[in-house]
Protein backbone atom coordinates (compact mmCIF):
# COMPACT_ATOMS: atom_id res chain seq x y z
CA UNK A 1 0.00 0.00 0.00
CA UNK A 2 2.72 2.44 0.99
CA UNK A 3 4.67 1.60 -2.13
CA UNK A 4 1.71 2.53 -4.29
CA UNK A 5 1.36 5.88 -2.58
CA UNK A 6 5.05 6.63 -2.96
CA UNK A 7 4.81 5.79 -6.65
CA UNK A 8 1.83 8.13 -6.95
CA UNK A 9 3.71 10.95 -5.23
CA UNK A 10 6.68 10.54 -7.57
CA UNK A 11 4.37 10.48 -10.60
CA UNK A 12 2.54 13.63 -9.58
CA UNK A 13 5.86 15.33 -8.93
CA UNK A 14 7.11 14.40 -12.41
CA UNK A 15 3.90 15.58 -14.06
CA UNK A 16 4.19 18.87 -12.19
CA UNK A 17 7.76 19.10 -13.42
CA UNK A 18 6.49 18.81 -17.03
CA UNK A 19 4.21 21.81 -16.55
CA UNK A 20 6.96 23.71 -14.76
CA UNK A 21 9.42 23.08 -17.61
CA UNK A 22 6.85 24.15 -20.20
CA UNK A 23 6.13 27.42 -18.42
CA UNK A 24 9.82 27.95 -17.77
CA UNK A 25 10.42 27.68 -21.55
CA UNK A 26 7.62 30.14 -22.27
CA UNK A 27 8.91 32.66 -19.75
CA UNK A 28 12.52 32.13 -20.85
CA UNK A 29 11.73 32.92 -24.50
CA UNK A 30 9.49 35.91 -23.84
CA UNK A 31 11.60 37.21 -20.95
CA UNK A 32 14.88 37.08 -22.86
CA UNK A 33 13.50 38.88 -25.91
CA UNK A 34 11.62 41.54 -23.99
CA UNK A 35 14.59 42.19 -21.71
CA UNK A 36 16.91 42.82 -24.64
CA UNK A 37 14.34 44.34 -26.95
CA UNK A 38 12.19 46.71 -24.90
CA UNK A 39 15.05 49.21 -24.75
CA UNK A 40 15.12 49.32 -28.55
CA UNK A 41 11.52 50.40 -28.86
CA UNK A 42 10.80 54.06 -29.20
CA UNK A 43 8.54 56.28 -31.27
CA UNK A 44 11.37 56.65 -33.81
CA UNK A 45 11.82 52.87 -34.03
CA UNK A 46 8.13 52.42 -34.80
CA UNK A 47 7.64 55.39 -37.11
CA UNK A 48 10.93 55.84 -38.97
CA UNK A 49 12.04 54.24 -42.19
CA UNK A 50 14.99 51.87 -41.95
CA UNK A 51 18.34 53.05 -43.22
CA UNK A 52 21.31 51.01 -44.43
CA UNK A 53 19.31 47.73 -44.96
CA UNK A 54 17.82 48.01 -41.47
CA UNK A 55 21.05 48.59 -39.54
CA UNK A 56 19.77 52.04 -38.53
CA UNK A 57 16.39 53.68 -38.25
CA UNK A 58 13.05 52.06 -37.60
CA UNK A 59 10.65 49.46 -38.93
CA UNK A 60 7.74 51.60 -40.12
CA UNK A 61 7.42 50.09 -43.64
CA UNK A 62 7.34 46.57 -42.21
CA UNK A 63 4.51 47.54 -39.85
CA UNK A 64 2.58 48.95 -42.82
CA UNK A 65 3.38 45.79 -44.81
CA UNK A 66 2.13 43.54 -41.99
CA UNK A 67 -1.13 45.45 -41.57
CA UNK A 68 -1.65 45.50 -45.32
CA UNK A 69 -1.12 41.74 -45.58
CA UNK A 70 -3.41 40.97 -42.64
CA UNK A 71 -6.25 43.21 -43.82
CA UNK A 72 -6.27 42.03 -47.44
CA UNK A 73 -6.02 38.36 -46.52
CA UNK A 74 -8.91 38.78 -44.04
CA UNK A 75 -11.04 40.45 -46.72
CA UNK A 76 -10.53 37.33 -48.84
CA UNK A 77 -10.67 34.58 -46.23
CA UNK A 78 -13.37 35.73 -43.78
CA UNK A 79 -16.35 35.65 -46.18
CA UNK A 80 -15.23 32.35 -47.72
CA UNK A 81 -14.52 30.82 -44.31
CA UNK A 82 -17.71 31.92 -42.57
CA UNK A 83 -19.94 30.99 -45.53
CA UNK A 84 -18.30 27.54 -45.77
CA UNK A 85 -18.88 27.04 -42.06
CA UNK A 86 -22.56 27.95 -42.48
CA UNK A 87 -22.86 25.43 -45.31
CA UNK A 88 -21.10 22.71 -43.33
CA UNK A 89 -23.21 23.17 -40.21
CA UNK A 90 -26.64 24.35 -41.37
CA UNK A 91 -27.08 22.74 -44.78
CA UNK A 92 -25.35 19.37 -44.66
CA UNK A 93 -24.59 17.22 -41.69
CA UNK A 94 -23.55 14.01 -43.43
CA UNK A 95 -22.62 12.66 -46.81
CA UNK A 96 -19.64 12.26 -49.13
CA UNK A 97 -19.48 15.98 -50.06
CA UNK A 98 -19.16 16.94 -46.43
CA UNK A 99 -16.44 14.32 -45.96
CA UNK A 100 -14.51 15.64 -48.95
CA UNK A 101 -14.75 19.24 -47.73
CA UNK A 102 -13.71 18.23 -44.22
CA UNK A 103 -10.72 16.31 -45.57
CA UNK A 104 -9.76 19.30 -47.72
CA UNK A 105 -9.87 21.79 -44.83
CA UNK A 106 -7.89 19.42 -42.64
CA UNK A 107 -5.31 18.97 -45.39
CA UNK A 108 -5.06 22.74 -45.83
CA UNK A 109 -4.38 23.04 -42.09
CA UNK A 110 -1.66 20.40 -42.30
CA UNK A 111 0.16 21.53 -45.45
CA UNK A 112 3.50 23.11 -44.44
CA UNK A 113 3.77 26.84 -44.97
CA UNK A 114 6.70 26.43 -47.36
CA UNK A 115 4.48 24.42 -49.74
CA UNK A 116 1.97 27.26 -49.68
CA UNK A 117 4.90 29.50 -50.53
CA UNK A 118 5.88 27.35 -53.52
CA UNK A 119 2.27 27.24 -54.68
CA UNK A 120 1.76 31.00 -54.25
CA UNK A 121 4.98 31.64 -56.14
CA UNK A 122 4.17 29.48 -59.15
CA UNK A 123 0.41 30.22 -59.23
CA UNK A 124 -0.09 33.84 -58.17
CA UNK A 125 3.33 35.36 -58.85
CA UNK A 126 4.17 33.59 -62.13
CA UNK A 127 1.03 31.99 -63.62
CA UNK A 128 -1.45 34.78 -62.83
CA UNK A 129 1.33 37.35 -63.38
CA UNK A 130 0.59 39.19 -60.12
CA UNK A 131 4.32 39.45 -59.40
CA UNK A 132 5.80 39.73 -55.92
CA UNK A 133 3.07 41.83 -54.42
CA UNK A 134 0.87 42.40 -51.40
CA UNK A 135 -1.96 40.79 -53.39
CA UNK A 136 -0.04 37.55 -54.11
CA UNK A 137 1.00 37.31 -50.46
CA UNK A 138 -2.51 38.00 -49.18
CA UNK A 139 -4.13 35.44 -51.48
CA UNK A 140 -1.63 32.80 -50.34
CA UNK A 141 -2.10 33.62 -46.65
CA UNK A 142 -5.89 33.77 -47.05
CA UNK A 143 -5.89 30.08 -47.98
CA UNK A 144 -3.60 29.31 -45.05
CA UNK A 145 -5.97 31.07 -42.62
CA UNK A 146 -9.06 29.44 -44.08
CA UNK A 147 -9.02 26.25 -41.92
CA UNK A 148 -8.64 28.27 -38.69
CA UNK A 149 -11.62 30.48 -39.57
CA UNK A 150 -13.79 27.62 -40.86
CA UNK A 151 -13.19 25.50 -37.76
CA UNK A 152 -13.81 28.30 -35.24
CA UNK A 153 -16.95 29.45 -37.07
CA UNK A 154 -18.27 25.89 -37.26
CA UNK A 155 -17.81 25.42 -33.51
CA UNK A 156 -19.50 28.75 -32.82
CA UNK A 157 -22.47 28.03 -35.10
CA UNK A 158 -22.90 24.52 -33.69
CA UNK A 159 -23.07 25.91 -30.15
CA UNK A 160 -26.12 28.07 -30.97
CA UNK A 161 -29.08 26.27 -29.29
CA UNK A 162 -31.60 24.69 -31.68
CA UNK A 163 -34.43 26.36 -29.77
CA UNK A 164 -33.33 29.71 -31.24
CA UNK A 165 -33.68 28.34 -34.77
CA UNK A 166 -37.03 26.69 -34.09
CA UNK A 167 -38.37 29.89 -32.52
CA UNK A 168 -37.39 31.83 -35.59
CA UNK A 169 -38.92 29.26 -37.96
CA UNK A 170 -42.11 29.29 -35.91
CA UNK A 171 -42.37 33.04 -36.51
CA UNK A 172 -42.39 32.32 -40.24
CA UNK A 173 -38.77 33.21 -41.03
CA UNK A 174 -37.01 31.37 -43.88
CA UNK A 175 -33.84 29.40 -43.30
CA UNK A 176 -31.53 32.15 -44.54
CA UNK A 177 -33.40 34.82 -42.55
CA UNK A 178 -32.96 32.64 -39.46
CA UNK A 179 -29.25 32.22 -40.13
CA UNK A 180 -28.69 35.90 -40.80
CA UNK A 181 -30.79 37.37 -38.02
CA UNK A 182 -30.56 34.71 -35.30
CA UNK A 183 -27.72 32.21 -35.75
CA UNK A 184 -24.91 34.49 -36.94
CA UNK A 185 -25.38 37.24 -34.31
CA UNK A 186 -25.36 34.59 -31.56
CA UNK A 187 -22.26 32.89 -33.00
CA UNK A 188 -20.45 36.16 -33.66
CA UNK A 189 -18.03 36.14 -30.68
CA UNK A 190 -16.82 32.64 -31.59
CA UNK A 191 -16.35 33.65 -35.21
CA UNK A 192 -14.43 36.75 -34.17
CA UNK A 193 -12.17 34.61 -31.96
CA UNK A 194 -11.37 32.49 -35.01
CA UNK A 195 -10.60 35.58 -37.06
CA UNK A 196 -8.31 36.93 -34.35
CA UNK A 197 -6.40 33.63 -34.23
CA UNK A 198 -6.14 33.79 -38.03
CA UNK A 199 -4.62 37.26 -37.71
CA UNK A 200 -2.06 35.82 -35.31
CA UNK A 201 -1.08 33.23 -37.89
CA UNK A 202 -0.77 35.85 -40.66
CA UNK A 203 1.40 38.12 -38.52
CA UNK A 204 3.82 35.30 -37.73
CA UNK A 205 4.20 33.67 -41.16
CA UNK A 206 7.54 34.10 -42.85
CA UNK A 207 8.43 31.52 -45.49
CA UNK A 208 5.35 31.87 -47.74
CA UNK A 209 5.46 35.65 -47.42
CA UNK A 210 9.04 35.93 -48.67
CA UNK A 211 8.21 33.77 -51.69
CA UNK A 212 5.04 35.62 -52.66
CA UNK A 213 5.35 39.18 -51.39
CA UNK A 214 9.09 39.68 -51.82
CA UNK A 215 11.08 41.54 -49.21
CA UNK A 216 11.28 45.12 -50.52
CA UNK A 217 11.93 47.59 -47.73
CA UNK A 218 9.68 50.32 -49.10
CA UNK A 219 6.20 51.33 -48.00
CA UNK A 220 3.75 49.63 -50.38
CA UNK A 221 1.31 52.16 -51.80
CA UNK A 222 -0.80 49.76 -53.86
CA UNK A 223 -1.57 46.07 -53.44
CA UNK A 224 0.43 45.34 -56.59
CA UNK A 225 3.72 46.40 -54.97
CA UNK A 226 6.07 44.10 -53.05
CA UNK A 227 6.46 44.63 -49.31
CA UNK A 228 8.15 43.23 -46.22
CA UNK A 229 6.38 42.16 -43.01
CA UNK A 230 7.84 42.36 -39.50
CA UNK A 231 8.43 38.59 -39.40
CA UNK A 232 10.31 38.67 -42.70
CA UNK A 233 12.29 41.68 -41.48
CA UNK A 234 13.27 39.83 -38.29
CA UNK A 235 14.29 36.78 -40.33
CA UNK A 236 16.48 38.80 -42.68
CA UNK A 237 18.07 40.82 -39.87
CA UNK A 238 18.89 37.64 -37.94
CA UNK A 239 19.88 35.26 -40.75
CA UNK A 240 22.12 37.77 -42.51
CA UNK A 241 23.44 39.12 -39.22
CA UNK A 242 22.58 42.69 -40.21
CA UNK A 243 21.74 44.01 -36.76
CA UNK A 244 20.98 41.99 -33.64
CA UNK A 245 19.75 45.09 -31.77
CA UNK A 246 17.16 45.86 -34.42
CA UNK A 247 16.28 42.16 -34.56
CA UNK A 248 15.56 42.18 -30.80
CA UNK A 249 13.45 45.30 -31.27
CA UNK A 250 11.43 43.73 -34.08
CA UNK A 251 11.00 40.45 -32.16
CA UNK A 252 9.74 42.45 -29.16
CA UNK A 253 7.13 44.25 -31.27
CA UNK A 254 6.02 40.88 -32.69
CA UNK A 255 5.72 39.33 -29.23
CA UNK A 256 3.74 42.28 -27.90
CA UNK A 257 1.38 42.05 -30.88
CA UNK A 258 0.92 38.30 -30.32
CA UNK A 259 0.29 38.71 -26.57
CA UNK A 260 -2.27 41.40 -27.38
CA UNK A 261 -3.96 39.19 -29.99
CA UNK A 262 -4.17 36.24 -27.58
CA UNK A 263 -5.53 38.45 -24.83
CA UNK A 264 -8.15 39.81 -27.21
CA UNK A 265 -9.16 36.32 -28.38
CA UNK A 266 -9.56 35.13 -24.77
CA UNK A 267 -11.53 38.24 -23.89
CA UNK A 268 -13.99 37.76 -26.77
CA UNK A 269 -14.27 34.05 -25.99
CA UNK A 270 -15.10 34.72 -22.35
CA UNK A 271 -17.71 37.20 -23.44
CA UNK A 272 -19.32 34.49 -25.56
CA UNK A 273 -19.44 32.04 -22.67
CA UNK A 274 -21.00 34.61 -20.36
CA UNK A 275 -23.70 35.31 -22.97
CA UNK B 1 -43.42 36.57 -52.36
CA UNK B 2 -43.18 32.93 -51.38
CA UNK B 3 -41.70 31.99 -54.74
CA UNK B 4 -39.22 34.81 -54.53
CA UNK B 5 -38.18 33.66 -51.08
CA UNK B 6 -37.71 30.14 -52.33
CA UNK B 7 -35.58 31.41 -55.20
CA UNK B 8 -33.42 33.45 -52.84
CA UNK B 9 -33.01 30.45 -50.56
CA UNK B 10 -31.86 28.29 -53.42
CA UNK B 11 -29.37 30.92 -54.65
CA UNK B 12 -27.94 31.29 -51.17
CA UNK B 13 -27.54 27.55 -50.78
CA UNK B 14 -25.58 27.44 -54.03
CA UNK B 15 -23.35 30.35 -53.02
CA UNK B 16 -22.63 28.67 -49.67
CA UNK B 17 -21.83 25.38 -51.39
CA UNK B 18 -19.50 27.20 -53.77
CA UNK B 19 -17.60 28.75 -50.83
CA UNK B 20 -17.30 25.40 -49.07
CA UNK B 21 -16.03 23.78 -52.25
CA UNK B 22 -13.23 26.36 -52.55
CA UNK B 23 -11.17 24.40 -50.00
CA UNK B 24 -11.28 21.28 -52.19
CA UNK B 25 -10.43 23.38 -55.22
CA UNK B 26 -7.43 24.98 -53.49
CA UNK B 27 -6.03 21.63 -52.31
CA UNK B 28 -6.28 20.33 -55.89
CA UNK B 29 -4.72 23.52 -57.25
CA UNK B 30 -1.79 23.27 -54.84
CA UNK B 31 -1.23 19.61 -55.70
CA UNK B 32 -1.39 20.24 -59.45
CA UNK B 33 0.82 23.32 -59.54
CA UNK B 34 3.54 21.98 -57.26
CA UNK B 35 3.56 18.70 -59.22
CA UNK B 36 3.68 20.38 -62.66
CA UNK B 37 6.80 22.28 -61.62
CA UNK B 38 8.50 19.37 -59.88
CA UNK B 39 7.70 16.27 -61.93
CA UNK B 40 9.84 16.97 -65.02
CA UNK B 41 13.07 16.87 -63.02
CA UNK B 42 12.06 13.72 -61.12
CA UNK B 43 11.27 12.07 -64.46
CA UNK B 44 14.51 13.22 -66.03
CA UNK B 45 16.74 12.50 -63.07
CA UNK B 46 14.97 9.34 -61.89
CA UNK B 47 12.93 9.10 -58.69
CA UNK B 48 15.38 6.79 -56.91
CA UNK B 49 18.39 8.90 -57.85
CA UNK B 50 16.56 11.95 -56.57
CA UNK B 51 15.39 10.46 -53.27
CA UNK B 52 18.43 8.30 -52.50
CA UNK B 53 21.16 10.49 -54.01
CA UNK B 54 23.58 11.68 -51.33
CA UNK B 55 25.01 14.62 -53.23
CA UNK B 56 23.29 17.96 -53.67
CA UNK B 57 25.27 20.17 -56.07
CA UNK B 58 22.42 22.08 -57.69
CA UNK B 59 24.66 24.33 -59.77
CA UNK B 60 26.28 21.26 -61.42
CA UNK B 61 22.95 19.55 -61.97
CA UNK B 62 23.40 16.96 -59.20
CA UNK B 63 20.20 16.65 -57.19
CA UNK B 64 20.12 14.08 -54.38
CA UNK B 65 17.92 14.94 -51.41
CA UNK B 66 18.69 11.93 -49.21
CA UNK B 67 20.64 14.05 -46.68
CA UNK B 68 17.68 16.42 -46.39
CA UNK B 69 15.20 13.56 -45.88
CA UNK B 70 17.44 12.19 -43.13
CA UNK B 71 17.81 15.72 -41.73
CA UNK B 72 14.04 16.19 -41.50
CA UNK B 73 13.65 12.78 -39.85
CA UNK B 74 16.43 13.50 -37.32
CA UNK B 75 15.14 16.87 -36.14
CA UNK B 76 11.55 15.58 -36.02
CA UNK B 77 12.51 12.50 -33.99
CA UNK B 78 14.55 14.72 -31.66
CA UNK B 79 11.57 17.01 -31.14
CA UNK B 80 9.25 14.06 -30.47
CA UNK B 81 11.76 12.55 -28.06
CA UNK B 82 11.56 15.63 -25.82
CA UNK B 83 8.12 16.88 -26.80
CA UNK B 84 5.97 13.78 -26.37
CA UNK B 85 6.79 12.97 -22.70
CA UNK B 86 6.73 16.65 -21.79
CA UNK B 87 3.48 17.36 -23.66
CA UNK B 88 1.61 14.26 -22.51
CA UNK B 89 2.85 14.94 -18.96
CA UNK B 90 1.42 18.46 -19.13
CA UNK B 91 -1.85 17.12 -20.53
CA UNK B 92 -2.25 14.58 -17.70
CA UNK B 93 -1.38 17.25 -15.16
CA UNK B 94 -3.94 19.71 -16.57
CA UNK B 95 -6.72 17.16 -17.05
CA UNK B 96 -6.29 14.95 -13.97
CA UNK B 97 -4.14 16.48 -11.25
CA UNK B 98 -5.11 20.13 -10.90
CA UNK B 99 -8.66 21.41 -10.42
CA UNK B 100 -10.38 22.81 -13.52
CA UNK B 101 -10.03 26.36 -12.24
CA UNK B 102 -6.24 26.20 -12.15
CA UNK B 103 -6.15 24.45 -15.54
CA UNK B 104 -8.13 27.38 -16.89
CA UNK B 105 -5.55 29.82 -15.56
CA UNK B 106 -2.69 27.81 -17.10
CA UNK B 107 -4.36 27.35 -20.50
CA UNK B 108 -3.60 30.88 -21.86
CA UNK B 109 0.09 30.13 -21.28
CA UNK B 110 -0.09 27.11 -23.60
CA UNK B 111 -2.05 29.20 -26.14
CA UNK B 112 0.58 31.90 -26.03
CA UNK B 113 3.24 29.26 -26.67
CA UNK B 114 1.30 28.35 -29.83
CA UNK B 115 0.88 31.98 -30.85
CA UNK B 116 4.53 33.07 -30.80
CA UNK B 117 5.71 33.28 -34.44
CA UNK B 118 8.12 30.55 -35.56
CA UNK B 119 10.69 33.13 -36.64
CA UNK B 120 10.81 34.45 -33.06
CA UNK B 121 11.55 30.94 -31.79
CA UNK B 122 14.22 30.64 -34.45
CA UNK B 123 15.75 33.93 -33.38
CA UNK B 124 15.72 32.83 -29.73
CA UNK B 125 17.42 29.59 -30.78
CA UNK B 126 20.05 31.54 -32.69
CA UNK B 127 20.92 33.91 -29.85
CA UNK B 128 20.46 31.59 -26.84
CA UNK B 129 20.28 27.84 -27.62
CA UNK B 130 23.04 27.71 -30.26
CA UNK B 131 25.61 29.49 -28.03
CA UNK B 132 24.59 27.28 -25.08
CA UNK B 133 25.18 24.10 -27.09
CA UNK B 134 28.48 25.48 -28.35
CA UNK B 135 29.57 26.21 -24.80
CA UNK B 136 28.56 22.92 -23.18
CA UNK B 137 28.83 20.35 -25.99
CA UNK B 138 31.39 21.93 -28.31
CA UNK B 139 31.12 22.24 -32.08
CA UNK B 140 29.55 25.21 -33.80
CA UNK B 141 26.28 24.93 -31.90
CA UNK B 142 24.30 24.89 -35.15
CA UNK B 143 23.02 21.34 -34.87
CA UNK B 144 20.32 18.70 -34.91
CA UNK B 145 20.07 19.20 -31.16
CA UNK B 146 19.41 22.95 -31.42
CA UNK B 147 16.62 22.35 -33.96
CA UNK B 148 15.13 19.58 -31.82
CA UNK B 149 15.00 21.84 -28.76
CA UNK B 150 13.33 24.68 -30.66
CA UNK B 151 10.88 22.32 -32.39
CA UNK B 152 10.03 20.74 -29.03
CA UNK B 153 8.76 24.10 -27.79
CA UNK B 154 6.85 24.62 -31.02
CA UNK B 155 5.04 21.25 -31.03
CA UNK B 156 4.25 21.30 -27.29
CA UNK B 157 0.96 23.24 -27.61
CA UNK B 158 -0.37 20.83 -30.27
CA UNK B 159 0.49 17.77 -28.19
CA UNK B 160 -0.79 19.25 -24.90
CA UNK B 161 -4.11 20.51 -26.28
CA UNK B 162 -5.11 17.41 -28.22
CA UNK B 163 -3.93 14.93 -25.57
CA UNK B 164 -5.74 16.91 -22.88
CA UNK B 165 -8.98 16.74 -24.87
CA UNK B 166 -8.50 13.00 -25.33
CA UNK B 167 -7.90 12.45 -21.60
CA UNK B 168 -10.92 14.55 -20.65
CA UNK B 169 -13.07 12.54 -23.07
CA UNK B 170 -12.49 9.32 -21.10
CA UNK B 171 -15.87 8.47 -19.48
CA UNK B 172 -15.96 9.20 -15.74
CA UNK B 173 -17.39 5.70 -15.07
CA UNK B 174 -14.10 4.10 -16.11
CA UNK B 175 -12.22 6.19 -13.59
CA UNK B 176 -14.79 5.65 -10.83
CA UNK B 177 -14.78 1.92 -11.46
CA UNK B 178 -11.03 1.72 -11.14
CA UNK B 179 -10.95 3.85 -7.99
CA UNK B 180 -13.74 1.78 -6.46
CA UNK B 181 -11.60 -1.33 -6.96
CA UNK B 182 -9.00 0.26 -4.69
CA UNK B 183 -6.55 1.50 -7.32
CA UNK B 184 -4.70 4.73 -6.56
CA UNK B 185 -5.23 7.78 -8.75
CA UNK B 186 -1.91 7.23 -10.51
CA UNK B 187 -2.65 3.54 -11.12
CA UNK B 188 -5.98 4.60 -12.62
CA UNK B 189 -4.25 7.11 -14.88
CA UNK B 190 -1.63 4.59 -15.95
CA UNK B 191 -3.82 1.52 -16.41
CA UNK B 192 -7.23 2.94 -17.36
CA UNK B 193 -7.17 6.53 -18.53
CA UNK B 194 -4.07 6.55 -20.73
CA UNK B 195 -4.90 3.28 -22.55
CA UNK B 196 -8.43 4.56 -23.22
CA UNK B 197 -7.15 7.90 -24.49
CA UNK B 198 -4.32 6.41 -26.55
CA UNK B 199 -5.83 6.99 -30.01
CA UNK B 200 -6.34 10.67 -29.15
CA UNK B 201 -2.77 10.90 -27.89
CA UNK B 202 -1.58 9.20 -31.09
CA UNK B 203 -3.45 11.86 -33.10
CA UNK B 204 -1.70 14.54 -31.04
CA UNK B 205 1.70 13.00 -31.75
CA UNK B 206 1.02 12.65 -35.48
CA UNK B 207 -0.10 16.29 -35.73
CA UNK B 208 2.93 17.42 -33.73
CA UNK B 209 5.12 15.42 -36.10
CA UNK B 210 3.50 17.20 -39.05
CA UNK B 211 4.23 20.55 -37.51
CA UNK B 212 7.87 19.62 -36.85
CA UNK B 213 8.48 18.32 -40.38
CA UNK B 214 6.82 21.37 -41.93
CA UNK B 215 8.57 24.02 -39.87
CA UNK B 216 10.94 26.15 -41.91
CA UNK B 217 12.25 29.46 -40.65
CA UNK B 218 13.00 28.46 -37.07
CA UNK B 219 14.95 25.46 -38.35
CA UNK B 220 16.97 27.46 -40.87
CA UNK B 221 18.17 29.83 -38.18
CA UNK B 222 19.59 27.12 -35.87
CA UNK B 223 20.77 24.17 -38.00
CA UNK B 224 23.63 25.56 -40.05
CA UNK B 225 22.00 24.11 -43.19
CA UNK B 226 24.85 21.91 -44.43
CA UNK B 227 23.51 19.47 -47.05
CA UNK B 228 25.29 16.45 -45.58
CA UNK B 229 24.07 13.50 -43.53
CA UNK B 230 24.83 14.44 -39.91
CA UNK B 231 27.15 12.05 -38.05
CA UNK B 232 25.91 13.03 -34.60
CA UNK B 233 23.28 15.19 -32.97
CA UNK B 234 25.84 17.98 -32.68
CA UNK B 235 26.45 18.19 -36.44
CA UNK B 236 24.80 20.77 -38.65
CA UNK B 237 21.97 19.52 -40.81
CA UNK B 238 19.61 20.67 -43.55
CA UNK B 239 15.91 19.75 -43.72
CA UNK B 240 13.60 19.45 -46.74
CA UNK B 241 11.85 22.68 -45.83
CA UNK B 242 15.02 24.69 -45.38
CA UNK B 243 16.40 23.33 -48.65
CA UNK B 244 13.46 24.96 -50.44
CA UNK B 245 13.38 28.23 -48.51
CA UNK B 246 17.11 28.90 -48.69
CA UNK B 247 17.63 28.23 -52.38
CA UNK B 248 14.33 29.41 -53.89
CA UNK B 249 15.30 33.11 -53.97
CA UNK B 250 18.31 32.58 -56.27
CA UNK B 251 17.52 29.35 -58.12
CA UNK B 252 16.66 29.08 -61.82
CA UNK B 253 15.78 26.43 -64.39
CA UNK B 254 16.30 22.83 -63.31
CA UNK B 255 17.46 23.97 -59.87
CA UNK B 256 14.02 25.55 -59.23
CA UNK B 257 12.34 22.40 -60.54
CA UNK B 258 14.43 20.32 -58.13
CA UNK B 259 13.23 22.52 -55.27
CA UNK B 260 9.63 21.99 -56.31
CA UNK B 261 10.40 18.27 -56.46
CA UNK B 262 11.68 18.56 -52.87
CA UNK B 263 8.28 20.13 -52.15
CA UNK B 264 6.54 17.11 -53.69
CA UNK B 265 8.44 14.73 -51.39
CA UNK B 266 7.51 16.90 -48.39
CA UNK B 267 3.91 17.08 -49.59
CA UNK B 268 3.64 13.29 -49.90
CA UNK B 269 5.10 12.88 -46.40
CA UNK B 270 2.61 15.34 -44.92
CA UNK B 271 -0.37 13.89 -46.77
CA UNK B 272 0.61 10.49 -45.39
CA UNK B 273 0.64 11.97 -41.87
CA UNK B 274 -2.74 13.66 -42.51
CA UNK B 275 -4.24 10.33 -43.49
CA UNK B 276 -2.71 8.74 -40.39
CA UNK B 277 -4.29 11.38 -38.16
CA UNK B 278 -7.68 10.88 -39.86
CA UNK B 279 -7.20 7.18 -39.21
CA UNK B 280 -6.27 7.56 -35.52
CA UNK B 281 -9.21 9.91 -35.10
CA UNK B 282 -11.56 7.32 -36.54
CA UNK B 283 -10.14 4.82 -34.01
CA UNK B 284 -11.11 7.26 -31.31
CA UNK B 285 -14.72 7.25 -32.43
CA UNK B 286 -14.63 3.46 -32.32
CA UNK B 287 -13.40 3.59 -28.73
CA UNK B 288 -16.35 5.68 -27.70
CA UNK B 289 -18.83 3.39 -29.37
CA UNK B 290 -17.49 0.29 -27.69
CA UNK B 291 -17.29 2.13 -24.36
Amino acid sequence: MDKKLIEQKIAVFLLGACIAITFFLLIAVIGHILQKGLGQISVEFLLEEPRDMGREGGIFPTIVGTIYLVVISLIISVPIGVLSAIYLTEYTRKGPILKAIRFATESLAGIPSIIFGLFGFTFFVIFLKLGWSVLSGSLTLAFMMLPTIVRASEEAIKSVPDAYRLGSFALGATKWQTIRKVVLPTALPGIITGIILGIGRAVGETAPVILTMGSALRIPWTIMQPARTMSVHLYILASEGISMEKAYGTATVLIIVVIFINFLANFVMRKMISV
Amino acid sequence: MNNLNRLIERCIKNVLFFCAAISIFVVLLITVFVCIEGFPIIKKYGLLNFILGRKWYPLDGVFGIFPMIIGSIYVTCGALLFGVPLGVGCAIFLAEIVPKKIAKILRPGIELLAGIPSVVYGFYGLVVIVPLIKKYFGGSGFSVLAASVILTVMILPTIVNISEDAIRAVPAEYKEGSLALGATHWQTIKRVILPTARSGIMTAIVLGMGRAIGETMAVILVTGNVAKIPGSFLDPVRTLTSNIAIEMPYSAGEHTQALFATGIVLFVLIMFLNMMSTFTRSLRKGDKLSG
